[in-house]
């Protein structure tokens, strides 16, 4: 009898340290400039540790590191996940000072904008090369999907064997196309959402728990 | 027949790279080649395309050397990778990738894709 319970003890410590020790997943948040990533990772971390990650904006590459919010515990149907959410620059394969010239910047800021612009493109894509157990893929879909440099980092990510999401934007827009998203990657699923309005989260959410739980 | 040396001012140079000559390279061999021509202005067309890993150190190596007024980047353009039902199991456990997709790459200042689907890419190149 007593050999059976510190059996079963023994099992329930490995098993206790077993899940305790499973480290949070790092999910990556990439996508191309003004998707709408930030926002996205500002609306999930305040749903779910009410703090934000990093201010968002219009203005293309506002966001220039790659930031990430430790941590977030989402529940669904009775289970809680946890992971790491790293909000990365918008990928891109050009950068030019002059476009941010068109947004009341004087040149000296535009330059300094666009150094630190490729310098987190180039970290957001060592992050994705090493740092990131999963992906979600941001798109706005009031945009063509067909993009080389999407083509490229879907590849990429499916080379890696990386579990992705693709999360199509802005379904709050008029000219939001969501099919157009689902054709262009028919071999993941896509998710709608207005990550700006908080359309959808609970199907994102879910989806969230499913892939990455 | 020896290599003739063009005039920068005459035109755009095109260098269509084999795979053949691809395959004999490292990945930052194969990345110097294609930014060294795209720097001089060139266009780089690859008979084979890059692996995905070569394409994500493409982007950041692109990322690391562009400067105010000298090089805004690249523009780069290939056809949708083929489904991975073309290759065996055998391959992709030994990490074979099919990477045979032409591809098309030049400065971002001086080429731009005017339409892409399947089976046509189309680019209007500029001179500088």
């Amino acid at each position: 009898m007593g050999l059976i319970t510190n059996l079963k003890d023994s099992i329930s410590r490995v098993t206790d340290r077993l899940f305790a020790s499973a480290e949070p997943k790092r999910i990556g948040i990439y996508g191309p400039p003004n998707a709408g990533k930030t926002t996205l990772a500002n609306r999930i971390a305040r749903d779910w540790t009410g703090d934000a990650i990093g201010p968002e904006s219009h203005v293309p590459h506002e966001t220039r590191r790659a930031r990430r919010k430790e941590g977030v515990d989402i529940e669904r149907n009775g289970r809680s996940v946890t992971i790491d959410i790293v909000d990365t620059p918008g990928v891109t394969t050009k950068v030019d000072y002059k476009e941010f010239l068109d947004h009341d910047m004087e040149k000296d800021d535009a330059i300094r904008r666009s150094r630190e612009a490729t310098e987190g493109v180039a970290e957001a894509m060592h992050w994705l090369r090493e740092d990131v157990d999963g992906v979600i893929y941001v798109l706005d879909s009031t945009s063509d999907p067909f993009t080389q440099v999407n083509t490229m980092l879907i590849g990429i990510i499916e080379s890696r064997e990386l579990p992705v999401l693709i999360f199509a934007n802005k379904t709050d827009l008029e000219e939001s196309d969501v099919q157009r998203v689902a054709d262009a990657f028919p071999d993941h699923e896509t998710v709608p959402l207005s990550a700006l309005e908080g359309n959808n989260m609970d199907e994102v959410y879910d989806k969230i728990a499913e892939y990455f739980g | 027949m020896p290599e003739t040396t063009p005039d920068s001012n005459d035109g755009v140079q095109i260098d269509l790279i084999s795979g053949s000559r691809m395959a004999g390279l490292r990945s930052m061999e194969k990345i110097r080649l294609i930014l060294d021509g795209v720097r001089e202005g060139n266009i780089v067309i690859l008979e084979e395309g890059l692996s995905p890993d070569e394409e994500s150190k493409l982007i950041e190596v692109t990322m690391t050397e562009i400067s105010p007024d000298d090089f805004s980047g690249i523009e780069i353009e290939s056809y949708p990778r083929a489904e991975t039902a073309d290759q065996s199991f055998l391959d992709r456990l030994m990490g074979r990738e099919s990477t045979k997709k032409l591809t098309v790459i030049g400065p971002a200042n001086q080429i731009e894709t005017l339409h892409k689907d399947e089976q046509l890419i189309s680019a209007l190149v500029s001179r500088k």
